[in-house]
C-alpha cells in the first residue's frame, strides 16, 4: 500500500522514450502536466484535459492513452513513449514522413497524440481497413486540417508495411 | 481542469483496497481506468477526499468462464475484453457493444467496472448487463453480496453501491442455443455519448415463436431500462413482431430531454433502434429471415 497526503510531493521516476527521468508530483498531478512541467518534455500537448480531444495522448506500457486522465504518481516504474522518441538519430518515423508527404498537419497542436495513437495502432493492427483508420481517428479532434491527410498517411504507411 | 486536492491511496491487494474503502467510506472514489472518474476530478465535479487506486490489484482483472456465466474482474480492460475470443463466442452481445463505447485509446484503459459504477445513462456496458440479465457483485470488508443489474442502477451516475463498497466482478449469463442478441446506438459522432442505444437478446422455438425476448434502451432515460414484452411471448419471430413491440416500448418509455435532442426525437430513437435490434436478434437466434 501507498498514500501520499494531500500537497503532499511524491517522487515520480519513469522510462520515457528509453531513458530514464525523474521529477515529483503530488498526488493530484495530472501525467500530462508532469511531462510538460516537471519533464519539460513539452511535446505531448494538452487541449480539453477530460479525455476527448486526444492531444495529450502518450503510450504507456505498449497501449495509446490519455495522460490527462492517468496521476502522475501511478505511472511510477512505467515505459512511457512521447512524440519526442518517434524519430530516430534526427530522421523522421516512417509515419512522420508520411504525414509531412500528406499534408497530415496544419497548426499541429493535435499531431503528437494522433502520431503516438497511430503509431500503437499501426502495431496492434499492421494492415488496417480505411474504416479502422477512421474509427481510431475518431478518439483525436482536429479543428484545421481535417482528416483526409491521416487516413491517407496511416494507410501509406500501413501499405508499405505489409 | 485541474483535480482538487485528495490523499492517494494504492491498493495492492484487495483486502487493502476494502480497508481503505471501509476507512474513508463515502469520502473515497474508486479509481480503475479512470476514463470517468478522471474527467469528473479535472471538472471538480467530484471532490473526493481519497482516491482509492485499485489497479494494482491483478486479481480483478481477469475474464474467466464460471459455471453458467462469464465473470469479467472489475478492472478489466475494455480493449481485453474486446480481444476476448471466450466473451466473442459466450457474451455475443457484449462483444458487440464494446466497439461503441468511446475511442481505441479510451478503451485501452476504461474498465468494464468502471462503466457500471459510474452509471452514465447513455453507456454501453450498463446496457449490455441489463439485457444480458447479468449481475454485479460488491464487496465490503467481510461482506459480499450480487446484486441483479436490473436492481443495479438508479439514476444518472447513481446505483446501489453503498459507502464502503468496490465492485469486484460483473457476472454475464452465457448465451443458450437458439438465442439470439444485438446492439445498436445513435451518436453524435463515433464514440461520442449516445443519444440513444437499443439491445435485444431474443430465443426462438423450434415452431418460430418467441420463448424469450429482451428489449433494453440506453440514453433514452435517466438509467439503463428493459421494456416490458411478456404480451409477446410465443409470439412469431417476424419483422411485424420487432416493429410492434419496439413500438409499444417506444410508446412507454419516458424518455429525457436534453441540449442534444428532444424527448419526442428519442421516442423515435427507441422505435427505430429497438425494430433493428429485434431483427437482428431474431434472425441471429435462427428465425427465418424476415
Amino acid at each position: 500500500m501507498l498514500r501520499i497526503a494531500p500537497g503532499a510531493r511524491h517522487r515520480v521516476t519513469v522510462t520515457v522514450n528509453g531513458r530514464p527521468h525523474s521529477g515529483f508530483a503530488e498526488s493530484r498531478t495530472l501525467l500530462s502536466d508532469f511531462l510538460r512541467h516537471e519533464l519539460k518534455l513539452f511535446g505531448t500537448h494538452v487541449g480539453c484535459e477530460h479525455g476527448v480531444c486526444g492531444a495529450c495522448t502518450v503510450e504507456i506500457d505498449g497501449r495509446a492513452v490519455r495522460s490527462c486522465l492517468r496521476l502522475a504518481v501511478q505511472v511510477d516504474g512505467a515505459e512511457i513513449g512521447t512524440v519526442e522518441g518517434l524519430a530516430k538519430d534526427g530522421a523522421l518515423s516512417p509515419l512522420q514522413e508520411a504525414f509531412r508527404r500528406r499534408h497530415a498537419l496544419q497548426c499541429g497542436f493535435c499531431t503528437p497524440g494522433i502520431l503516438i495513437s497511430a503509431t500503437q495502432f499501426l502495431e496492434a493492427n499492421p494492415d488496417p481497413t480505411e474504416a479502422e483508420v477512421r474509427d481510431m481517428l475518431s478518439g483525436h479532434i482536429c479543428r484545421c486540417t481535417g482528416y483526409e491527410g491521416m487516413v491517407r498517411a496511416i494507410l501509406d504507411v500501413a501499405g508499405g508495411a505489409s | 481542469m485541474k483535480p482538487a486536492p485528495f490523499e492517494y491511496c494504492r491498493a495492492d491487494t484487495l483486502d487493502e483496497a476494502l480497508d481503505l474503502m471501509a476507512e474513508f467510506g463515502s469520502d473515497a472514489s474508486v479509481l480503475a481506468g479512470g476514463m470517468s472518474l478522471g474527467p469528473m476530478l479535472n471538472m471538480r465535479l467530484a471532490r473526493p477526499a481519497a482516491i482509492v487506486d485499485i489497479n494494482p490489484v491483478e486479481t480483478l482483472a481477469g475474464i474467466a468462464a464460471d459455471g453458467g456465466a462469464v465473470e469479467t474482474g472489475a478492472l478489466c480492460r475494455q480493449v481485453d475484453a474486446l480481444g476476448s475470443p471466450l466473451v466473442a463466442e459466450t457474451v455475443p452481445l457484449l462483444a458487440e457493444a464494446l466497439p461503441f463505447v468511446g475511442h481505441f485509446q479510451t478503451r485501452n484503459r476504461g474498465t468494464l467496472g468502471g462503466s457500471v459504477c459510474h452509471a452514465d445513462p447513455s453507456a454501453e456496458i450498463p446496457l449490455a448487463l441489463v439485457v444480458s440479465g447479468g449481475e454485479i457483485v460488491l464487496e465490503r470488508k467481510g461482506r459480499s453480496r450480487t446484486v441483479p443489474a436490473g436492481d443495479f442502477f438508479d439514476g444518472i451516475f447513481t446505483t446501489a453501491r453503498e459507502p464502503g463498497e468496490i465492485v469486484t466482478a460483473l457476472r454475464w449469463p452465457v448465451r443458450r442455443a437458439g438465442t439470439g442478441h444485438a446492439f445498436d446506438e445513435i451518436a453524435q459522432r463515433r464514440g461520442d455519448f449516445a443519444i440513444g442505444a437499443a439491445a435485444a437478446a431474443a430465443s426462438v422455438a423450434p415452431d418460430g415463436g418467441l420463448s424469450a425476448l429482451s428489449l433494453g434502451f440506453g440514453g433514452i432515460e435517466d438509467r439503463p431500462v428493459l421494456a416490458d414484452l411478456s404480451g409477446f411471448a410465443g409470439a412469431p419471430a417476424t419483422s411485424g413482431t420487432a416493429a410492434d413491440a419496439a413500438a409499444l416500448a417506444a410508446d412507454r418509455a419516458n424518455p429525457i430531454e436534453d441540449p442534444k435532442a428532444s424527448a419526442a426525437y428519442r421516442r423515435q430513437l427507441a422505435r427505430v433502434l429497438g425494430r433493428r435490434v429485434l431483427e437482428r436478434a431474431f434472425q441471429r437466434a435462427g428465425a427465418p429471415p424476415c
